[in-house]
């Protein structure tokens, strides 16, 4: 079935309270905001009522792609919006996979999910027809198990994804993710919990359609798509991200200073600590597989195969375990695990019961120092006497949080802001604007990233990056704040087209022009570009205002002026100052 | 000198799809539905993936059931389909044990390859390739 590029216009709601769907034309929406976060964040505004528990089924789930989306190389992404659990405020996820592709070949540019459904659902999703399938019997599974048995299950036709959620998800882990094609999450923010409160188990989506490209335009989308085509498989981020992966840069970080570890203890880790979690080792021993998010040539996805005796009588199984830079800094590093198959068999623990691994390793990195301090005692963690690096141990946790056999493993589940909150230790509860912390401690732009970003990601401005580049340079605090806003002022604009930040290089405003205009969107300009850009971010700024979000109020944990970063220690007058600074200039424009 | 489309190393395959994707932009579309080649994991990624496309079958079975010689046999192998005369009966796609004549909905005749070697101009990782038959 043919469909033309505005089509992306279609939103398909979803109405779980009343099983009941519609498509509506939100043109307007699509030519004002491109589509991705842009287009997202306006339809959170229309549909999440101010104040709202974000477990209630008046939170919407907001599934959006956008106009590069199925048309051009690396625009392989689906932006998922809704209020986050974890953070009551803006909650926002970014996952590949197959999702993108699957939704806009289906006929949509986005999908809204509303209210809540009396039994456990998953939906079909193939074109135009919508159907609400029970779901009863894969209730309590992880996400894996639910992958394969829908993937039997459904016949749909075309190529499909599978966007479910694993344990956690059901019982409302907070930064329960959902997971797609059993290796990509929506990770962050609680996605998975806002599904379990809805009694949405999976999304099943066929692709069967196709974009026409419009018939005078066939010969300059031909060559604009073979330009951005080169440039990716030209640029250094195919080789960075195709050979190492993202993992390839742990050890550097680590080396330079800038890598948490044990909660922060310290910002690296003994060299041979750092060199047995480093991505070469990681490729040396474990790698079995690259693959691809789909229309990416770069395949920067690195699944490790691992080998275990699990029962006396030559019981070997062998797990496939995506791993990547994050995954390995937070249950990994942050853990204290001295033997990369630890950091594997957690990643596969998280993985399986559906949490987002970075606020898990968070966590239970606070928890083991606040265990270590005395504040929390074996009768909060039932039992588990929590060691750095004692992995045993650390998979039981994994089960606890989800299971939740006592008050203490109910809080920690609600995130580590909410549990030091509870039982003391917020020095060291290393989460921003209440979500847990990436890697990073390189310094004061990395910082300011976690606390004023958007979804307080790493990914939202890259201050870990402007850090690096600032090492050894003179610089203000309010250039620096500037040039985190200019930077996630424009990454606005990739999350709506969407394309995946990994080739951010090869999307520049002009190429973004072109690309649009050889499909027959004539209408933009790097100039408006950046307005846009600039208005998506205040509308997603004013959302997390509108929610409650304080700059004035933000919360930082003392350990992060204990610990040298590559620019020393910093301080809290400046971060604070730089705060105040970010506030003053989005305020004002 | 008659070429071929190979699958060159199947274990090099990303599962990318962007030789899907380039076998449909060949007709001016962004999507699969034109597709004569298509990737499918082999029973769960971890297995890594399958490359479907016609292999250009010497005596090709397809060919041998076509009630209206629609499917003419290819000089070195594998056919050439003349849609005028195709009754879209969809023998040939049963015959084809390997999968590889996918069927156009739009149409309702089949998808053959046309071994004109785009889809393997967009293989980065060398996983499939023209090669002379
Ligand atoms: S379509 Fe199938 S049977 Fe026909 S030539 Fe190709 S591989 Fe052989
Ligand atoms: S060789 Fe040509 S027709 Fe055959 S699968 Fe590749 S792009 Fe399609
Ligand atoms: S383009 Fe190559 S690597 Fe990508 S799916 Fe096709 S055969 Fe595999």
């Amino acid at each position: 079935m043919l469909m033309k590029v505005e089509e992306l216009n279609r939103v398909l709601y979803v109405d779980l309270t009343k099983k009941d769907i519609k498509v509506k034309d939100r043109t307007d929406l699509f030519d004002a905001y491109l589509g991705g976060s842009g287009v997202a964040i306006k339809l959170l505004e229309e549909e999440c009522p101010t104040g709202i528990d974000p477990l209630s089924a008046a939170n919407p789930i907001i599934f959006a792609v956008g106009p590069l989306t199925a048309l051009y190389p690396t625009a392989s992404k689906t932006v998922a919006m809704f209020k986050s659990p974890l953070t009551g405020n803006l909650g926002e996820s970014h996952c590949g996979g197959r999702s993108s592709m699957a939704i806009r070949l289906a006929g949509y540019g986005a999908i809204v999910i509303t209210g809540s459904s009396d039994i456990l659902l998953y939906l079909t999703i193939d074109g135009d027809k919508v159907k609400f399938r029970d779901a009863s019997s894969i209730g309590g599974m992880d996400a894996q198990t639910v992958g394969r048995i829908l993937r039997e299950a459904e016949t749909g036709s075309g190529v499909r994804t599978i966007i479910r959620t694993g344990r956690a998800g059901g019982k409302l882990v907070r930064y329960a993710c959902a997971v797609s094609e059993t290796y990509r999450h929506f990770g962050r923010l609680g996605l998975g919990a806002v599904m379990g409160s809805k009694n949405l188990k999976a999304l099943v989506i066929s692709a069967d359609k196709s974009v026409e490209i419009p018939k005078g335009k066939r010969k300059e989308y031909r060559k604009v798509y073979d330009e951005i085509q080169d440039v990716v498989v030209e640029s250094d981020a195919m080789k960075k991200y195709h050979d190492l992966g993202t993992a390839g840069k742990l050890y550097e970080m680590n080396k330079l200073g800038g890598m948490a570890y044990k909660n922060l203890e310290s910002a690296s880790a003994p060299e041979e600590i750092a060199r047995e979690l480093s991505g070469e080792n990681f490729a040396n021993k474990f790698l079995s597989r690259r693959i691809s998010c789909s229309h990416c040539p770069v395949g920067c996805v690195h699944l490790a195969s691992l080998r275990e005796l699990y029962a006396p009588g030559y019981y070997f199984k062998t797990t496939t375990i995506p791993y990547d830079n994050e995954p390995i800094y937070a249950v990994g590093f942050m853990l204290g695990m001295e033997h990369a198959e630890d950091c594997l068999r957690m990643i596969d623990a998280v993985d399986t019961v559906g949490m987002d691994i970075m606020s898990t390793g968070v966590v239970l990195a606070w928890a083991t120092e606040a265990y270590g301090k005395g504040l929390i005692t074996k009768a909060h963690t039932d039992g588990l006497d929590l060691q750095w690096g004692d992995v045993s141990t650390y998979l039981e946790a994994v089960e606890k949080i989800v299971e939740m056999p006592t008050e203490f493993y109910q809080n920690l589940a609600m995130g580590v802001e909410h549990a030091s909150s509870v039982y003391g230790g917020q020095d060291y509860a290393l989460a921003f604007g209440g979500n847990e912390m990436p890697e990073y401690h390189t310094g004061i732009a990395c910082y300011i990233n976690n606390l004023t970003g958007a979804r307080h990601s790493h990914l939202d401005s890259a201050g870990y990056t402007l850090d690096q580049k600032l090492i050894g340079k003179e610089f203000s605090i309010e250039e620096v704040v500037k040039s985190l806003i200019a930077e996630e002022e424009w990454r606005q604009i990739l999350s709506s087209l969407v394309v995946c930040f990994f080739a951010r290089g090869v999307y520049t405003s002009e190429r973004v022009v072109k690309a649009m205009a050889a499909i027959g969107l004539e209408n933009w300009s790097p100039e408006k570009l950046e307005v846009v850009g600039r208005e998506i971010h205040r509308a997603k700024m004013n959302f997390k205002f509108r929610e409650g979000f304080d700059l004035a109020k933000l919360r930082i944990p003392k350990r992060i002026f204990e610990v040298p970063t590559p620019h020393g220690l910093l301080k809290e007058e400046d971060l604070r100052k730089a705060i105040e600074i970010y506030g003053e200039i989005i305020s004002a424009q | 000198m008659v070429k071929k489309l190979a699958v060159l190393d199947v274990n090099k395959c990303i599962g990318c799809m962007e030789c899907m994707f380039a076998c449909t932009r060949r007709v001016g579309r962004a999507g699969f539905d034109k597709s004569a080649i298509r990737v499918r994991s082999a029973g769960g990624i971890e297995r890594g993936f399958v490359v479907v496309v016609c292999r250009a079958c010497e005596y090709p079975p397809c060919a041998k059931v076509c009630p209206t010689d629609a499917l003419r046999v290819r000089k070195g192998g594998g056919v050439i389909l003349n849609k005028d005369k195709c009754i879209g009966c969809g023998f040939c796609a049963q015959a084809c044990i390997m999968g590889a004549i996918f069927w156009d909905d739009e149409l309702d005749k089949p998808i053959v390859c046309k071994y004109c070697g785009d889809c393997a101009d967009y293989c980065v990782h060398n996983a499939i390739g023209l090669v002379d038959v």
